[in-house]
């Protein structure tokens, strides 16, 4: 998952405008789902309906109904909510400890830099998602679970990157200069050090979403994350894989091409982003 | 010799705490595994306890009962399944070759592809071709593989009928027969970073002195190309190769589930499902040993591809 997120950054590219607006309109949509959910979708995205049973997409149903009758465009937009709020919170798990891991090693160097190598080199010794698995193995199948170790996983990837840049970041002169005026290490980290990486790592923070993104809905697909009758895109597709074999594809596609659609925007706008923010360096 | 020495130490200490790290997750998991063991609760009478309890070795302190399971590991036994009552060596060895099988054919997928239009991007540098390649690749990327499994499943299994829905297949043909849609959903995402690696290293590569001279002194491209600007950009790639290969093994999990193939990754979704922990273990273990020895075996590989590296590493 992270060398995904390395090559994209690394990616050459040309300057194509047109397609940077439109992903980034198409994440606004998908944020204002989430946001106005309970105003703007049509059905109830519970409301099971036995007359209505995996009928096509029509005037009624814009996006056709699943195995239980249920609006599958009702159940998009509110799976945006629980979709888009996890992979949030995973990441803000994994920017809070991987920031304060990464900072802590480059300011400290020596034991405390090689201590918190070796332990993320245990956590990059499982490789995927092998790690939230074994997690999800011993505390159960949960939304909870998989968001934190989700959370957890993704630490060591920030982790390395803010070392990485922090070490750039502290090699400056200004750092020297406030350290001889006193500043201790926290306030000096917090108050100048972080502030100025920010930009770097925010474009890599938006690629890490939509990575963070795929891999919960992966979780989710595979049953160790939300549980029915939960309106996740990731179980969604899962619930609607019994259709698939009658030869009935929309359950399974719709959520799974909303998912895909949503993170190569993301890839896109992170890009851009990482692009735009980090000439300076 | 001493950095490939102390390279295999550090493997085998992350080993020890990796697989200290997966047996005390298993043992601190909520729950009595009497419960799993003995389903049927009017079974539970002391003796059938007790039994159980010494059977699975449940008395012993956590550390002891760690040793025992890293002694029997080492010597190839790797506990018997809660659930089957089996093995788990067995279980494993059944369903292991459908697994290597599939990262099999989708390695020689990606690889064979992959290379192919890093090298097709690298000679039409800045063209349209170059940046289509760029732009489909990395849009298949960003697209989960369960979803890309399904549409493959959609497309060639149900609307054209190309390909059965699910199942391993009989025989050696039919198994291949089987494997190939799982594999193709398995290979696509690595397309982009196979194919990146291997457009970038010819670049650099092709702008270097030595192929200018090459070309001075009047050697076809095509020879240029294969003899000097590939043979040198083989490490980047064959490492990158190794690495995705490596980790395919964890990918197997999602792609088994959605074919309905009874490998080694399925078998771990319903274990974690059934609770049955001797069988997680093992997997977990399995897929953590497969990774860093294909790592490791990659490290070696590299001073024999790329010479130049072989002084480099001995000097330091």
């Amino acid at each position: 998952m992270t060398a995904v997120a390395a090559v994209l950054t690394a990616a050459p590219r040309k300057r194509r405008e047109w397609v940077y607006f439109l992903c980034l309109g198409i994440l606004a949509v998908a944020v204002a789902a989430a946001v106005l959910a309970p105003w703007i979708m049509p059905y109830d995205p519970d409301a099971t309906s036995f007359d209505a049973i995996y009928l096509p997409p029509g005037p009624a149903h814009w996006l056709g109904t699943d195995q239980l009758g249920r609006d599958l465009l009702s159940r998009i937009i509110s799976g945006a909510r629980s979709t888009l709020l996890g992979s949030i919170v995973l990441l803000a798990l994994a920017t809070a400890l991987g920031v304060l891991i990464g900072l802590t090693a480059a300011w400290y160097r020596g034991w405390v830099d090689t201590l918190l190598a070796r332990i993320t080199d245990v956590m990059f010794a499982f490789p995927g998602l092998l790690f939230v698995i074994m997690i999800i193995a011993v505390f159960d199948s949960g939304t909870v679970t998989a968001v934190i170790g989700m959370g957890l996983a993704y630490a060591p990837v920030i982790a390395k990157f803010t070392r990485a840049i922090a070490l750039e970041e502290l090699a400056r002169p200004y750092v020297d200069s406030y350290r001889l005026q006193g500043a201790g290490g926290l306030e000096l980290s917090a108050r100048y050090v972080l502030p100025n990486m920010v930009p770097t790592l925010l474009g890599y923070l938006v690629v890490l979403f939509g990575d963070g993104l795929m891999s919960l809905a992966t979780l989710n697909f595979l049953g160790f994350g939300s549980q029915p009758p939960s309106s996740d895109w990731g179980l969604m597709v899962e619930e609607g894989r019994a259709g698939v074999i009658q030869g009935i594809l929309g359950p399974a596609l719709v959520p799974g091409l909303t998912i895909a659609i949503v993170v190569v925007a993301t890839n896109v706008v992170g890009v851009r982003l990482s692009d735009k923010l980090a000439v300076r360096r | 010799m001493l950095a490939l020495l102390r390279r295999l130490g550090a493997m085998v200490l992350t080993l020890v705490v990796s697989s200290f790290v997966i047996f005390a997750g298993m043992y601190a998991a909520p729950g009595d595994p009497l419960t799993f063991l003995i389903k049927n609760p009017e079974d539970r009478t002391p003796d059938r306890v007790a039994a159980v309890r010494a059977e699975y070795h449940l008395d012993d302190s956590f550390l002891q009962q760690y040793l025992s399971w890293a002694k029997d590991v080492l010597h190839g036994d790797l506990g018997t399944s809660f659930v089957y009552k089996q093995p788990v060596a067995d279980l494993m060895g059944t369903r292991l070759p459908i697994t290597l099988t599939l990262v099999a054919m989708a390695a020689l997928m990606f690889i064979v592809i992959g290379v192919g239009l890093g090298i097709v991007s690298a000679l039409k540098r800045g063209s349209a071709v170059d940046s289509s390649i760029t732009g489909v690749t990395t849009f298949l990327t960003s697209i989960p593989n369960f979803v890309v499994a399904l549409v493959l499943v959609s497309v060639f299994a149900v609307q054209l009928r190309w390909f059965e829905v699910s199942g391993d297949g009989e025989g050696f043909a039919g198994r291949l027969y089987h494997l190939t849609l799982p594999s193709i959903a398995l290979a696509i995402g690595a397309l982009a970073v196979v194919s990146r690696v291997t457009r970038q290293t010819m670049v650099e590569q092709q702008s270097l002195e030595h192929v200018d001279v090459a070309r001075s002194f009047g050697l076809s491209s095509r020879k240029i190309i294969w003899r000097h600007v590939l043979r040198n950009s083989l490490g980047p790639v064959v490492t990158m190769c190794g690495l995705i290969i490596a980790s395919m093994l964890a990918g197997t999990v999602v792609i088994e589930s959605v074919f309905g193939l009874s490998g080694v990754g399925s078998m771990l979704v319903d274990s974690i499902n059934a609770h049955d922990f001797p069988v997680v273990q093992a997997i977990l273990l399995f897929m953590v040993v497969a990774y860093m020895t294909v790592t490791i075996v990659v490290d070696v590989l590299y001073p024999l591809i790329d010479p130049r590296t072989r002084e480099r590493s001995e000097a330091a």
